[in-house]
């Protein structure tokens, strides 16, 4: 076959869900860091969010699985923690899914604008701690739900 | 000893507290005053074993024998442990699991803080990487020392007593031998004695808001970092990190 263009490699990968947050794709995550033929082989550089995240190796092998069945052969994967991830480099189209969701998307303040739900600023936090490393337990005072909020780092 | 070898000692350091504090604190999960403490103490002891597996992954590069992170973890026995005596005592009570992490994040703060500007990038690049885990660990460790601290009676009086018994061990961190020395001539690791000026204003500052008391008294507890001399601690929590790995050789999934 013919070699694909980074670009479409691009576009195949916004299409593999996160693991934990599958309505959000690795590359709304900002976790693939690069994507580049080196001669015949394919070059996909990965960076964890959080160190310890157990989501890593399973992205890992989701990006192996889906770039295979586009008919990519030789395949190498590498990862990276240098410059170490930023929630800044989640995408808008990210951001706005995770809302949708029901993930308040990351602030600069280190909380959340408003609640998902009713959209509230009323709010109070009550783990800085969530059901994943990459997120923090809130609850809005208004409509009474709790909820998660991506953390910023 | 080669700066090599120096490094792999220093490496060795890094990655054993993370590992042996985040098993530590990992012991929690399940038991957990509330549930949210819970999450937040397995959240925190995943970012430390994640950080291990860096620390570790790489002292088995610089080591250049071949051994891999998890064979640096679950294959060596006591005396090849190199962290400092504090992350091994047992957790005692939650305030006291919490104090002893306040006590260790400071100084994991400080030094991460440090090594980001080492002349070795990649130890530069984990640094980094740990170094934001870290600050999050020490804002919430903090909290929940000042709110012990300065919340009823027999909360205060738990945290005190937990302070005068740890506080004797956080002087290991400080400490500096040869391998040290060679390190910070390089330029890749601190001075450990350096960063004492920070560590004392961060932990001062959150101790006097928790109205607890720093202990007086120089004494210092010793012998882990070095691995002269473990507490017998360490043996106990090895064999129930390392059993599975002891039974059955090699057992991967």
């Amino acid at each position: 076959m013919a070699r694909p263009s980074v670009d479409q490699v691009w576009e195949w990968l916004d299409a593999v869900p996160d693991p934990e947050i599958p309505v959000i794709s690795l590359v709304d995550l900002g976790i693939i860091r690069g994507v580049d033929w080196q001669g015949d082989t394919l070059i996909v550089s990965l960076t964890p969010t959080y160190s310890g995240c157990p989501a890593t190796s399973v992205i890992e092998m989701d990006v192996d699985t889906a770039l295979r069945g586009h008919g990519i052969e030789k395949l190498e994967l590498k990862r990276q923690i240098s410059p170490p991830w930023t929630t800044d480099w989640l995408t808008e189209k990210g951001r706005a899914k995770l809302e949708d969701y029901g993930i308040a998307p990351p602030q600069p303040a280190g909380g959340p604008s408003r609640c998902p739900q009713c959209k509230s600023t009323n709010l109070e936090r009550i783990s800085q701690f969530g059901s994943t490393p990459c997120k923090a337990t809130w609850r809005c005072r208004d409509c009474l739900e709790p909820f998660d909020y991506f953390k910023c780092i | 000893m080669t700066r090599d070898e120096a490094l792999f000692q220093f490496l060795l350091r890094m990655g054993d507290n993370t590992l042996i504090l985040g098993h530590r604190v990992s012991e929690w999960c399940g038991h957990s005053p509330v549930l949210e403490e819970d999450i937040a103490l397995a959240n925190t002891a995943l970012d430390m074993i994640g950080q291990t597996q860096l620390w570790l992954g790489l002292a088995g590069e610089v080591e250049g024998k071949g051994r891999t992170a998890d064979n640096l973890a679950f294959l060596r026995d006591a005396w090849d442990f190199r962290n400092v005596l504090m992350v091994e005592l047992p957790n005692g009570d939650f305030g006291q699991t919490l104090m002893r992490q306040f006590l260790y994040d400071a100084w994991s703060f400080v030094m991460t803080d440090w090594l980001r500007g080492s002349a070795d990038a990649r130890v530069a690049a984990i640094a980094d990487k740990a170094h934001k885990e870290v600050t999050y660990h020490l804002e919430r460790s903090g909290d929940t020392v000042i709110g012990l601290g300065d919340g009823t009676p027999e909360s205060h009086s738990r945290m005190q007593a937990a302070l005068d018994y740890l506080y004797p061990y956080s002087g290991e961190m400080f400490e500096k031998d040869k391998a040290d020395e060679l390190l910070s001539e390089a330029g890749i690791a601190p001075d450990p004695a350096e960063l004492r000026a920070e560590y004392d204003d961060i932990v001062g500052r959150v101790l006097a808001e928790a109205t607890l008391a720093v202990p007086g008294g120089a004494y210092v507890h010793k012998g882990g970092r070095t691995g002269r001399m473990h507490t017998e601690h360490l043996g106990h929590l090895l064999t129930s990190m390392q059993w599975l790995q002891r039974a059955y050789p090699g057992a991967a999934w």
